[in-house]
């Protein structure tokens, strides 16, 4: 049973992003949102801990969070991969569980 | 109506913000729905069930006795993560005391707390089917 | 999930790009708890955003179960200016449209000044402030939401 871990705080204010990456299982999928999508940019002090989990796990930013927060998707770290809302919902549909990391 | 595999994930301290006691409020809620709960304890959230909680000098509520009902709504999966308490300075002995009594095996009293490291806190958490978190 | 087309896990497949025909073949109901109240937070405005993005997939949201300070998105009182977004009618006015069940938690809406007609009656009060569309119930709504529904999607902070 794959999970969606929602993401919506920043890496830099809280540990709810870093504790989301500490729990989530190999093959599960993680959707950054609101403030959490901050942590789509490559060369910020928490991008290796983002492509880590890459390696086993799907890592997805909500374009529109990271447009109001000024960020252009070239910078995205590379493997993550940009969804609108709609894309946001098939991924609940896509992962049996989600699980939000408030 | 169907069985569910709940968990509730408590990530908050109490009394700084509502979360820790409105958790709690849904969690009694759902004893009544005879669902598969269980409750995890990551993070700042261990803060809920530690023992010798004081409220006097903040004017609040202590509600943490309350936990100590769960076990009477068959609520005894209450799994606390080991690297969270650690991360705290805190051990198991700083917690409540929670149990159940096992009427399949004489009403002995239970422990509803389980130490589990993060690696298995992720396997449980995989393993649910409605995550509802606070 | 029973009887449904199973779908490949994420990690193989952008599923919105690659299968849209399995994805608009499935047809799931869905639960949204809004922990959140309208403009402290963005997470009333996500999870608006969202319940539209499911209802023009064609899924069903079975129920919005909003808790904590998530109760004040059911006030008609609100007056934001005018070109502020107005969350408590855009939820108002997506439940008239879709015959959506949004329930506001009675504990939490007693603790915060929520009523409704019935309830400030019942409770001695002089006033009313639920918005149309929203109605007031227990705690159980959202686990009896959570049992009936295939998704069960937490917005907060």
């Amino acid at each position: 049973m794959a999970m969606l871990h929602i993401v919506n705080k920043s890496p830099f204010e809280r540990n709810a992003f870093e504790s989301c990456l500490n729990h989530a299982s190999a093959g599960d999928s993680i959707l950054m949102i609101e403030d959490a999508a901050v942590g789509a940019i490559t060369k910020t002090a928490f991008a290796a801990k983002v492509e880590a989990a890459l390696q086993d796990k799907s890592v997805y930013v909500l374009s529109g969070d990271l447009a109001a927060r000024g960020l252009s998707e070239d910078r995205i770290i590379s493997g993550v991969e940009t969804v609108d809302y709609a894309g946001f919902v098939d991924l609940t549909v896509s992962n049996e569980t989600t699980q939000s990391w408030l | 109506m169907a069985t569910k595999k709940f968990m509730f994930v408590n990530r908050k301290a109490p009394y700084g913000t509502v979360y820790a006691i409105e958790s709690l409020e849904v969690v009694l809620i759902s004893a009544a729905f005879d669902q598969d709960v269980s409750l995890a304890f990551i993070d700042d959230g261990v803060y809920q069930i530690t023992k010798g909680q004081d409220t006097t000098g903040i004017g609040q509520k202590n509600f943490s006795k309350a936990y100590k009902a769960l076990g009477d709504y068959d609520i005894n999966k209450l799994y606390v993560e080991k690297e969270s308490l650690e991360e705290r300075g805190l051990t198991l002995d700083d917690l409540m005391e929670l149990t159940w009594e096992d009427e399949d095996d004489d009403y002995a009293e239970k422990p509803s707390i389980h130490l589990v490291d993060r690696a298995a806190m992720s396997g449980i958490m995989a393993d649910q089917e409605v995550v509802i978190s606070f | 999930m029973k009887g449904v087309i199973r779908i490949p896990p994420a990690k193989y497949t952008l599923t919105h790009n690659l299968y849209p025909f399995l994805i608009r073949s499935l047809e799931l109901k869905f639960t949204l708890m809004i922990n959140e109240g309208p403009y402290q937070h963005q997470a009333s405005d996500t999870a608006l955003q969202f319940a539209r993005a499911v209802l023009e997939k064609g899924h069903e949201i079975y129920r919005v179960f909003f808790y904590h300070d998530g109760v004040n998105n059911g006030t008609r009182l609100s007056v934001p200016p005018q070109d502020d977004r107005q969350l408590q009618k855009e939820w108002s006015e997506l439940s008239k449209a879709h015959d959506l069940d949004l329930v506001i938690c009675i504990a939490a809406a007693q603790r915060r000044g929520l009523m409704n007609a019935e309830e400030a009656k019942r409770q001695g009060l002089d006033a009313d402030n639920i918005i149309e569309g929203f109605h007031i119930s227990g705690l159980g709504q959202l686990i009896e939401g959570s049992i009936q529904s295939d998704r069960t999607i937490v917005f907060g902070d």
